[in-house]
């Protein structure tokens, strides 16, 4: 995909792209609260990226997303959620929610469940998006950008 | 029987129709329609049973999948090659399978019956302690995200501990692909 797809799906993808995200990190915030949840959210999230990357072509995205980036989110997101696991060991036990619980149904609830929600979205989310880019824009014989 | 029963009964068979399709169609990229079809199917299977977070991260991965198996199918050669047919080969593993699946089918026969499951009635029940306390101990209104990331939250740490692990075998054996073409000065093919 050198030039990435029409013109209509171009301005279609201007428009939507940036709700899909925002609808993925809004299942993953309010998992707590309503379905959803760190695992759907981050999935919706990377279904977006691919979006724009898929519409606008592997030329134009190639700054925009790179390996280097959606490894870095991977990594990050998994060790945010073994940090929280172990903050729990502040009050006593492994993965205890120390936390405040707060007042129900609110965003600001439930302690680190919204958290460990957070942190699972952003592995899930740069993972599998990171699974994409591997398969659409490795080429054999081809040194990639963010690749040491 | 239950209306909600045929329909889903319904959908099993779309999904087993789609799944057949899938292993014997010729085409790689009816097969990988055939796949989403299944998906679909298993999401609005379980829509109806009550379980919305499931449904949503079926739809989710399933759209991906799709996605990536299309991507991939329409970029990458078709490799597989037909070797001849050795039966026996072929009648032990469908003599193992059979018996697999009688003993599967007899253990069935042994579990509580579908939707009545065996830890909500058990008295003093783990899951009815997750019921009656989960809002006060944990704050959280979703109990599935409650029980996910609360109470069994170590078996989350598992689960995502696998994800990480795929996701960087993938890409480590994608990328040493690449490097070996590289290395023996191959040209791109495409």
């Amino acid at each position: 995909m050198p030039s990435g797809m029409s013109l209509i799906v171009k301005t279609v993808t201007r428009l939507v792209a940036s709700f899909i995200v925002l609808f993925g990190v809004y299942v993953a915030l309010y998992g707590h609260v309503s379905p959803g949840g760190g695992f759907a959210g981050g999935a919706i999230v990377a279904g977006g990226l691919i979006l724009v990357m898929l519409a606008f072509g592997r030329r134009q995205t190639r700054n925009m997303f790179t390996h280097g980036m959606a490894l870095g989110w991977d990594c990050g997101g998994a060790l945010a959620f073994v940090a929280i696991a172990l903050l729990g060991y502040l009050a006593g036990d492994f993965f205890l929610n120390f936390a405040g619980h707060g007042d129900p149904y609110r965003l600001a609830s439930a302690g680190t469940i919204p958290l460990s929600n957070a942190a699972i979205a952003a592995k899930v989310g740069a993972g599998l998006f990171g699974v994409f880019l591997a398969l659409a824009v490795f080429r054999p014989g081809q040194r990639q950008e963010g690749e040491q | 029987m239950d209306p909600i029963m045929w329909l889903l009964l319904a959908l099993l068979a779309f999904m087993i129709i789609g799944a057949l399709i899938a292993a014997e169609t010729e085409d790689l990229l009816s097969s990988v329609v055939c796949v989403g079809a299944v998906g679909a199917g298993l999401a609005i299977i379980d829509l109806f049973l009550g379980a919305p977070d499931l449904a949503i991260t079926q739809v989710a991965v399933e759209v991906l999948c799709v996605v990536f198996l299309i991507r991939v199918v329409l970029t990458r050669r078709d490799e597989t090659h037909e070797t001849h047919k050795d039966t026996l080969a072929i009648g032990s593993v469908v003599l193992v399978l059979g018996v697999l699946l009688v003993l599967g089918g007899w253990a069935m026969t042994t579990l509580h019956p579908f939707g009545e499951p065996l830890l909500a009635s058990a008295d003093p029940g783990v899951a009815g302690q997750y019921l009656a306390g989960g809002l006060e101990q944990t704050g959280a209104a979703n109990y599935v995200m409650a029980v996910l990331l609360d109470y069994r939250a170590y078996d989350t740490l598992g689960e995502a501990t696998v994800i990480f692990v795929s996701i960087i075998g993938a890409y480590a054996i994608l990328r040493k692909t690449g490097r070996v073409h590289h290395a023996l000065g191959n040209e791109p093919d495409r």
